[in-house]
């Protein structure tokens, strides 16, 4: 290609990919406006920024205690994952016998399972545990973490345990011949060795938990327990004829996702296609 | 195994199989009891065994047979949209321009915006946006509320969800295409064959894991679509995109049936899991060496 044809091809590229963002462009341009100026014309700029939706609809939605209970939960639990499935996977892998084969076979096969198939069980299973055991698992932040870490599990099990097969054993024992125990020769050898599947785990379970609605509505229902999905969804319920509060709201809840696509956005897009090679 | 090798073998594995059997396999076990009984979900009513009749029943649930078609045609264009799309974004930002990296960033970008609020986003612009354009512009055939229309809400479901999903199988597209050596390109140029012939007879054969994936992805993704189901149309109008996931959901939570609605779900795990396996089977097994 020359120079010339190089360029309007890169400027049609680019169009394209403004115009495929153009749904973010109306959400935005219209949370500015009053309902009146919405409905003469969507598609123009605002004829004055003022940000009194903005408030509203953050007041409206709790926007910040959801933001914390979000935060707060998608942290905890990405943890937990990274930690728990990290440890899980090498055992697996480096102790070669039938139980290890089973286990991961077990966990590869449930991948297959929807959530919907699991739900109203789940549910069950954990009221149980509320009335027998006394443990509060629904309608507790901590409830809805621990069962974050169940349903990631499979996959990120899966991702480690392929990762670590093509991880040499030689600096293991080495360590282990030096007199570490195998705790420590997970957290100081292994573990380091993990970085690039661990990203690679980390963005994909919080894009998930960030976003989920369903698990989160079935087991909160503490207003004060609201994550942004289902602080959204009830703002909703309340506010749909209203399309310029509504539009403020939903440029809240996209604003911190925008913010953590900017900082990780080579680590995301490395971790996508890291994860897809199965 | 010696025995303190057992011993650090349950310490790394115990808790995290704990928590999953607990979450996944003793729900999914007892699920498959519940299909088999009639219960209203109140803890002090009795759960009736009734073998089979839930299953039985589910067959003759024209509601759930139409959701079931729905589905089917939900899917099948939104696989072709999704792949299609993406293909076309991959190999446009794989061309070297120096806007390439913005593009795809921008391409990918729905793909973080939770289904929840993609739905309602575009809630706005199918009922409001589409119909102010259909005013302005005359075109009122194509710019009309798409979400009163039983036909025309299944398609604004199927844009919505290639929307999120087609900056995706893009990125996975990327990856395989970075993955063929240039050479192989250059020799084909050089012996005169056109774009065409290169894309069909090198690009894509070689692909063909990207293709597995993609396709597996988008397949169980469309399969089990509920967040855009819920936002964008609520399955309405007059259920006509009432979804798989959603119906059960409905059955189930909706109007107590929490036996009959388990026995969908089952049924809906069975679909699930024989619908990608097949594609996996018959995808791999066109998957090329060079």
């Amino acid at each position: 290609m020359n120079r010339t044809s190089r360029t309007s091809v890169s400027t049609l590229l680019f169009l394209l990919a403004l115009a495929f963002l153009s749904p973010i462009y109306l959400m935005l341009v219209n949370s500015f406006k009053d309902r009146a100026e919405l409905y003469r014309n969507a598609l123009a700029l605002p004829s004055s920024f003022s940000f009194q939706y903005y408030a509203k609809a953050m007041d409206k939605m709790n926007f910040m205690t959801a933001f914390g209970n979000s935060l707060f939960i998608t942290i905890v639990s990405v943890v937990f994952v990274v930690v728990l499935a990290s440890m899980t996977a090498w055992m697996l892998v480096r102790t070669d016998n039938r139980l290890s084969r089973i286990i991961f076979l077990v966990f590869v096969s449930t991948m297959l399972i929807p959530f919907q198939t699991l739900m109203m069980p789940l549910m069950q299973v954990m009221d149980w545990i509320r009335v027998n055991l006394h443990i509060p698992m629904l309608n507790t932040r901590g409830g809805l973490i621990y069962m974050n870490i169940g349903f990631h599990a499979s996959m990120a099990v899966f991702l480690f345990h392929g990762f670590i097969k093509s991880v040499p054993v030689a600096l293991e024992e080495a360590a282990t011949l030096d007199g570490c125990t195998k705790f420590g020769v997970f957290w100081r050898i292994v573990f380091p060795m993990l970085k690039t599947i661990t990203i690679t785990v980390a963005i994909l379970d919080v894009i998930a938990m960030w976003n989920d609605y369903l698990l989160p509505s079935l087991t909160l229902s503490d207003k004060g327990l609201r994550t942004i999905p289902l602080s959204t969804f009830y703002f909703f319920g309340e506010f749909t004829i209203q399309w310029n509060l509504a539009m403020a709201g939903l440029t809240l809840t996209i604003i911190p996702v925008v913010i953590f696509y900017m900082f990780a956005q080579k680590y995301i897009i490395k971790g996508i296609a890291a994860g897809a090679v199965k | 195994m010696s025995k303190s090798n057992k011993g650090w073998f349950a310490l790394f594995t115990v808790p995290l199989l704990l928590v999953f059997t607990t979450v996944v396999i003793i729900p999914f076990i007892i699920g498959i009891g519940y299909s088999f009984v009639s219960w209203d979900g109140i803890p002090a009513n009795p759960k009736v065994f009734v073998g089979f009749d839930n299953y039985a029943t589910l067959f003759r649930d024209d509601r759930f047979l139409t959701s079931a078609w729905h589905t089917i045609e939900f899917t099948v264009l939104a696989l072709i949209l999704v792949n299609v799309l993406g293909l076309a974004f991959s190999l446009l930002v794989t061309m070297k321009l120096r806007v390439s990296n913005a593009a795809r960033t921008m391409f990918f970008m729905p793909n973080l915006i939770g289904g929840l609020i993609l739905g309602y986003i575009w809630q706005f612009i199918f009922t409001d946006v589409f119909k102010y354009l259909g005013d302005k512009t005359g075109f009122d055939s194509v710019f009309f509320n798409w979400l009163i229309h039983p036909h025309f809400a299944l398609y604004a479901m199927v844009i919505v969800f290639t929307w999120q999903m087609a900056g995706y199988t893009m990125i996975i597209y990327i990856a395989g295409i970075q993955g063929i050596p240039d050479e192989l390109g250059e020799a084909a140029r050089v012996d005169g064959a056109n774009l065409w012939q290169r894309l069909t007879r090198i690009v894509f054969p070689l692909l063909m894991p990207s293709f597995t994936i993609c396709l597996f992805l988008t397949l169980s993704g469309a399969f089990k679509i509920f967040d855009v189901n819920l936002s964008l149309t609520k399955g309405g109008p007059n259920n006509a995109t009432e979804l798989f996931a959603m119906n059960i959901f409905n059955e189930i939570f909706g109007y107590g049936h929490y036996g009959l609605g388990q026995a969908k779900a089952i049924i809906f795990f069975v679909l699930v899991a024989a619908v990608t396996l097949t594609q996996v089977i018959i995808t791999k097994k066109k998957e090329v060496q060079y």
